[in-house]
């Protein structure tokens, strides 16, 4: 049944919703919200359309979790946002410079939360976002410095970018990183272990490393949970579980396009069907649309081949590109697709990538948007 | 107790006021008595590992304070301020 959908959206400058209506017509923006907070990711609990949590820091400021428990009209700061260990050795000292990422926890397990930091951290909330706690079989494994060196990262520091959670199981869970890759648990995070075999590395002497990878973006595919995708930053993969080797599907991207970009949505129902927004990654890495003609890339047989889908976006000299939580879908019927952008534009499809409307311009750099019902 | 002067980017904890009064024989002190009336704002200003955050500068009259364990008397006021941090 269509409902009304709401777009969570996260900019380097504060927090918007967009709010529209089941036809997929009428856009309505609300907001700002923290205006000048650098705003990392806004989510809601999917498990109760209730809590919303949202990442922040500023220029200044240091980082902080703000939670509404009323759709977004008030918000209240984490009693104890995430933050690692004080300790006296200041060659391991860590801080949190932001939160990247918020991970409602297994549907079996109420009030949990899970968040990935900058440098990469794990936390973990057990009150609803009210306070956090480490999770030291990451953050304190013996194996930490290797898997984060310190002067590895992304121009926006290094990532534990995404936590991403079995429906079938609570204990086990992937994360990814930007300075190691894709990691395993089948103990809740007490054990992780690398899960990165045949993705490529091509910045390090040893293109194939067990961990050291970049992972950009991954995910289940919700109907059938053995399927990880991932948008690396050297290529699409698939993953069908048990299997522990990494399958390049982004060699069948047209080589004028390349298979690298920041994110990759898949189909809720449809197994085989996912969508990628490319960017350049040739020479200097511009991360801008190739060519500067922003397109959609969308595959309905596992990446065995995919389709351009660019109708409406703009023809050329549009160079914006998609950051990694900043491409989702809705659950509707055909399915929604919407992205934000770069250049603060927000663009939705209404017929699974057939063709593309601008909702939504002149916000500022958009880091997130995440689709959800009006509850 | 020791005026300490807020800036703009602090106001949303303090309810707008620029210049609160707070105890404390130390800068770190002053903050955690400050964080009792303010709830999260020592976390803005200071990291888990008691460092000032890279784009806050905390002075104690004129003297710019790299260690937040420097200690202070009642005569003392301590500024905080947002450095400049780019667009």
């Amino acid at each position: 049944m269509a409902r009304n959908i709401r777009l969570l959206i996260g900019t380097r400058k504060g927090a918007w919703i967009c709010r529209g209506d089941s036809s997929h017509a009428d856009w309505v923006m609300e907001g700002p919200i923290h205006l000048g907070q650098i705003v990392s990711h806004l989510v809601v609990d999917r498990r109760t359309g209730g809590t919303m949590l949202m990442a922040v820091a500023t220029g200044h400021l240091g980082p902080t979790i703000f939670r509404s428990t009323d759709g977004g009209g008030t918000w209240v700061e984490a009693k104890r946002p995430p933050a690692f260990e004080k300790t006296t050795d200041s060659a391991i000292a860590r801080a949190v410079d932001h939160t990247f990422w918020l991970e409602n926890g297994h549907a079996g397990e109420p009030g949990v939360w899970w968040a990935g930091t900058s440098p990469p951290g794990l936390f973990v909330s057990e009150d609803d976002g009210v306070s956090w706690d480490g999770v030291s079989g990451f953050n304190d494994h013996p194996l930490y410095r290797e898997w984060v060196p310190p002067d590895a990262g992304t121009p926006d520091g290094p990532l534990l970018n995404q936590v991403v959670i079995d429906p079938r199981d609570a204990r086990h869970m992937y994360i990814a990183t930007s300075t190691a890759g894709v990691f395993e648990t089948t103990d809740r995070g007490a054990s992780w272990r690398p899960l990165n075999k045949g993705v490529e590395a091509s910045f390090l002497p040893d293109p194939y490393p067990e961990f050291g990878q970049d992972a950009h973006f991954i995910a289940l595919a919700p109907s059938m949970p053995d399927r990880l995708w991932q948008q690396n930053h050297c290529g699409i993969y698939l993953l069908d579980r048990p299997e522990v080797t990494w399958e390049r599907i982004g060699r069948a991207m047209p080589p004028e396009i390349g298979d690298i970009g920041f994110t990759i949505v898949p189909h809720p129902r449809d197994v085989d069907a996912a969508w990628v927004f490319p960017m350049d990654g040739t020479e200097v890495w511009p991360r801008t649309s190739p060519g500067g003609k922003p397109a959609v890339y969308g595959t309905r047989d596992a990446g065995r081949t995919w389709k351009r889908q660019d109708n409406g976006f703009p023809a050329e000299q549009a160079w914006f590109t998609v950051k990694r939580q900043a491409f989702c879908a809705d659950d509707e019927e055909p399915l929604g697709l919407y992205l934000g952008t770069t250049g603060g534009e927000v663009w939705m499809s209404a017929d699974e990538g057939g063709s593309w409307r601008n909702i939504g311009a002149h916000l500022p750099e958009i880091y997130s948007v995440v689709a959800a019902p009006t509850p | 107790m020791i005026f300490v002067s807020l800036p703009s980017q602090l106001h949303s904890y303090s309810g707008g006021v620029s210049r609160v009064e707070a105890r404390g024989e130390t800068v770190d002190m002053v903050l955690t008595d400050l964080d009792r009336c303010f709830p999260g704002i020592r976390f803005r200003i200071i990291d888990e590992q008691n460092r000032i955050r890279r784009h806050m500068r905390i002075f104690v009259g004129r003297d710019a304070v790299t260690d937040i364990d420097r200690a202070v008397g009642d005569a003392d006021e301590i500024l905080i301020f947002g450095a400049l941090s780019g667009g």
